[in-house]
C-alpha cells in the first residue's frame, strides 16, 4: 500500500537526485556516448600503465608489424608501437579540445559582454567578427601555425581564434534579449551596479547555451588539430597525435591501411561521442535552439 | 531592387576591410620574428632579411599597409618566396580542380540532402526519420580524411573499382574526371549533407504545421506537390542560408581531400606552401577563398528576395 502511494513521485525524486542518472535514462544514446568518451578520458589519463611501451621508441627491427600479443595493433614504419601511440594521441586530442573550448568560451564572453555594454564599442566588434567569421577557420590556423613556429601552445590558440566569433555572437544575442527582460530592468531601476547584474541577471541566462556551444567547439577543436597535424601544420611530430600518425602512415596505405585508420576511427569516435552527447545536451538546456537549427551549431 | 542590391554589395564592404586587416596584422603582430621563422632553422640572417624585405617588413606599419592595399587593388598578391613566381599564377595554375571538387560536392550533396531532409521532416518521429538523423550525426563526426581514407581502401584497394589518386580535366578526359572524381567527391559531401538534411528537416517540419499546408492537403493537393511545393517552398530561407555558411567548410575540407586522394589543386598549394615555409602563398589563399566566401553570401543574401518576397531590407 505504502508502495503504491510513492510510486508515482519516484521519477521526479529521481531526478532531484542523481540528474545524471535521469539525463541518461531519458538520453540512452548520449549515455553511451558518454560512456565511450569517460574509456576515452580514461585512457589518456592512465597511458602509462595501460600496457603500453614509449610511443616514441624506435624499433628499426620491429618495422611494420601485423597486430600480435606483443603489439595488439601492430607496429609503424618506424617500428613503434601504434597502441601505445593511439593511447598517447588521445592526450593531444582532450587537451586541445578542453582548452580551447574553455579558452575561447571566457574569451568570447568577455568580449560579448564588454561590447554590449559600451555602445560605441559594439560596431566595431562586430565587424571584426563578421570579417574574422568570413575567413575559413583551417586557413586562418594554417597561417597562424605556420608564421610562429609549430609548438602545442600554438597550435591551441590557432584554433582558438577563429572559434571565438561564434561564441562572441552567440553570448551577444543572449545578453541583447535579457537585457529587455523585467527583471533585469527592475535591478537596474533599484540602482545595482553593472558588475553584480551582469553576474547575476545577465551570465546565468548565458551558462546553457554556453555549455552546448563548448561542446561543439570541443568537437571541432578536434577535428582541426587533427586536421593541421596532417596537414603538416599542427602539433609536432615528436608527440604522437592522432592526426600526425595519419600523415606519417600516408605512403604507406596501400600496404598498411591499419596506422592510417586506427588513428583516423579513434579520432572519428571521439568526435562523434562529443557531438552526441552535445545534441542531447542541447535538446535539455536549450530548447528554442535545438528547434531552430536542427541541430549542428 | 537594384538600390537592395547595391546596398547588400556596399555592406560586404566592411567585411572585406576587416579580412584584409587581419590578414596584414597577422604577420606583424605575431610574436617573435615571422621571418627567422619562415626562414627556417638553418637560415643566414641575409636569408632572414630577404624574406622581411619580400614581406615588406621592413618599413613602417602605415607604410606598408598602404601599399599593401594598393597591391591587392591591382590584384597583386605578391610573389612565393620558393618560386618566386606570382601567388596569382600560380593560383590560376592549380584553380581548376579545387573547383570543380567543391561544385560537384555542392551540386551532389543538395541533391542528396534536400530530399532526405523533406522525407525526415515528412517522417518525423518514424524510426526512417530516426535513421536519418542517426546517419547525419555520424556523417557530421566523420572526419572528411577518415571517410577518405576508408573509401579509398574500400573501392580503390579492396575492390579495385576506382582510381584513388589524381586527377582528369573534364575538358580533356570527362569520363576520367567522373572516376577520379567520384571518392574525394563522397568523402567531401557527407559534412556537407548532414548540415543540410539537419537544417532541410527542422525547417520543413517547423512548416508543416502551418495553416496553408492544410489548406493545400483539404484541397487535395497531392502530397508530394504538398511537400516540395508549398512546404519546400516556404522552408527554404533557412536552408540556402546553411549552404551558403556551409562553403567554409567544404573549403577547410577540399585542402584535406586533395591531400588524402593527390589532387593537384589548391589544397596542395597550401600544403607545399606549410612545407616550404612560403607565406606569400598561404596569405594570398587565405585573401582568395575569403573573398570567395563573402561573394557566395552576399549571392545568397540577394537570392533571398527573390526566395521570399517578405524580406526586405
Amino acid at each position: 500500500m505504502a508502495r503504491a502511494q510513492t510510486l508515482p513521485e519516484e521519477p521526479v525524486r529521481a531526478a532531484r537526485r542523481a540528474p545524471v542518472l535521469a539525463f541518461v535514462r531519458r538520453y540512452p544514446v548520449a549515455g553511451l556516448a558518454a560512456l565511450i568518451l569517460g574509456l576515452i578520458v580514461l585512457a589518456a589519463l592512465l597511458a602509462p600503465v595501460l600496457w603500453t611501451v614509449d610511443p616514441k621508441a624506435l624499433a628499426p627491427t620491429q618495422r611494420m608489424r601485423m597486430p600480435s600479443a606483443a603489439h595488439w595493433f601492430g607496429t609503424d614504419q618506424f617500428g613503434r608501437d601504434v597502441w601505445s601511440r593511439v593511447v598517447y594521441g588521445a592526450q593531444v586530442s582532450l587537451i586541445v579540445a578542453l582548452a580551447v573550448a574553455t579558452i575561447s568560451v571566457i574569451a568570447g564572453t568577455l568580449i560579448a559582454v564588454v561590447s554590449t555594454y559600451i555602445r560605441w564599442l559594439d560596431g566595431l566588434v562586430m565587424r571584426i567578427m563578421d570579417g574574422l567569421m568570413a575567413i575559413p577557420g583551417i586557413l586562418l590556423a594554417i597561417a597562424l601555425v605556420s608564421l610562429s613556429g609549430a609548438s602545442r601552445l600554438t597550435v591551441i590558440m590557432a584554433i582558438t581564434i577563429p572559434e571565438i566569433p561564434r561564441v562572441v555572437r552567440l553570448v551577444r544575442s543572449v545578453v541583447l534579449s535579457v537585457r529587455e527582460e523585467p527583471y533585469v530592468e527592475a535591478a537596474i531601476s533599484v540602482g545595482t551596479p553593472l558588475p553584480q547584474l551582469l553576474w547575476r541577471h545577465v551570465l546565468p541566462n548565458c551558462v546553457p547555451p554556453l555549455i552546448v556551444q563548448a561542446t561543439y567547439i570541443a568537437a571541432s577543436a578536434m577535428l582541426t588539430e587533427a586536421i593541421l597535424s596532417f596537414l603538416g601544420a599542427g602539433t609536432p611530430p615528436e608527440f604522437p597525435s592522432w592526426g600526425n600518425m595519419m600523415a606519417e602512415g600516408r605512403t604507406f596505405f596501400p600496404i598498411a591501411p591499419r596506422i592510417v585508420l586506427i588513428p583516423g576511427v579513434a579520432l572519428a569516435l571521439t568526435i562523434l561521442a562529443v557531438n552526441v552527447l552535445g545534441d542531447a545536451l542541447r535538446d535539455r538546456l536549450d530548447p528554442k535552439l535545438a528547434k531552430r537549427t536542427g541541430g549542428l551549431r | 531592387m537594384l538600390l537592395l542590391v547595391l546596398r547588400r554589395v556596399l555592406a560586404t564592404v566592411p567585411v572585406m576591410a576587416v579580412v584584409a586587416l587581419v590578414v596584414f596584422l597577422m604577420i606583424r603582430l605575431t610574436p617573435g620574428d615571422p621571418a627567422a621563422v619562415l626562414a627556417g632553422d638553418n637560415a643566414t640572417l641575409d636569408q632572414i632579411q630577404r624574406i622581411r624585405a619580400n614581406l615588406g617588413l621592413d618599413e613602417p606599419l602605415w607604410h606598408q599597409f598602404a601599399a599593401w592595399v594598393g597591391q591587392l587593388a591591382r590584384g597583386d598578391l605578391g610573389t612565393s618566396i620558393f618560386t618566386q613566381l606570382p601567388v596569382t599564377t600560380l593560383i590560376g595554375q592549380r584553380v581548376e580542380p579545387t573547383l570543380m571538387l567543391a561544385l560537384t560536392t555542392m551540386v551532389f550533396s543538395i541533391l542528396v540532402a534536400v530530399p532526405l531532409g523533406v522525407l525526415a521532416a515528412w517522417k518525423a518521429g518514424t524510426w526512417i526519420d530516426r535513421l536519418i538523423m542517426v546517419v547525419a550525426v555520424v556523417a557530421f563526426s566523420f572526419p572528411v580524411f577518415v571517410l577518405g581514407y576508408l573509401l579509398v581502401y574500400q573501392f580503390g584497394i579492396s575492390l579495385r573499382w576506382l582510381p584513388t589518386q589524381g586527377y582528369r580535366s573534364p575538358f580533356a578526359d570527362p569520363w576520367g574526371f567522373v572516376r577520379h572524381m567520384t571518392l574525394p567527391a563522397l568523402a567531401l559531401s557527407s559534412i556537407y549533407i548532414a548540415l543540410i538534411t539537419r537544417i532541410t528537416r527542422a525547417s520543413v517540419l517547423e512548416v508543416l504545421g502551418e495553416d496553408y499546408i492544410r489548406t493545400a492537403r483539404a484541397k487535395g493537393q497531392t502530397e508530394a506537390k504538398v511537400l516540395f511545393r508549398h512546404a519546400l517552398g516556404n522552408a527554404a530561407v533557412p536552408i540556402v542560408t546553411i549552404v551558403g555558411i556551409g562553403v567554409a567548410l567544404l573549403i577547410g575540407g577540399a585542402v584535406v581531400t586533395e591531400t588524402v586522394f593527390n589532387i593537384p589543386g589548391l589544397g596542395r598549394l597550401v600544403v607545399d606552401a606549410i612545407l616550404r615555409r612560403d607565406y606569400p602563398i598561404i596569405q594570398g589563399l587565405i585573401l582568395v577563398f575569403s573573398l570567395v566566401y563573402i561573394l557566395i553570401n552576399l549571392l545568397i543574401d540577394i537570392a533571398y528576395t527573390a526566395l521570399d518576397p517578405r524580406i526586405r531590407y
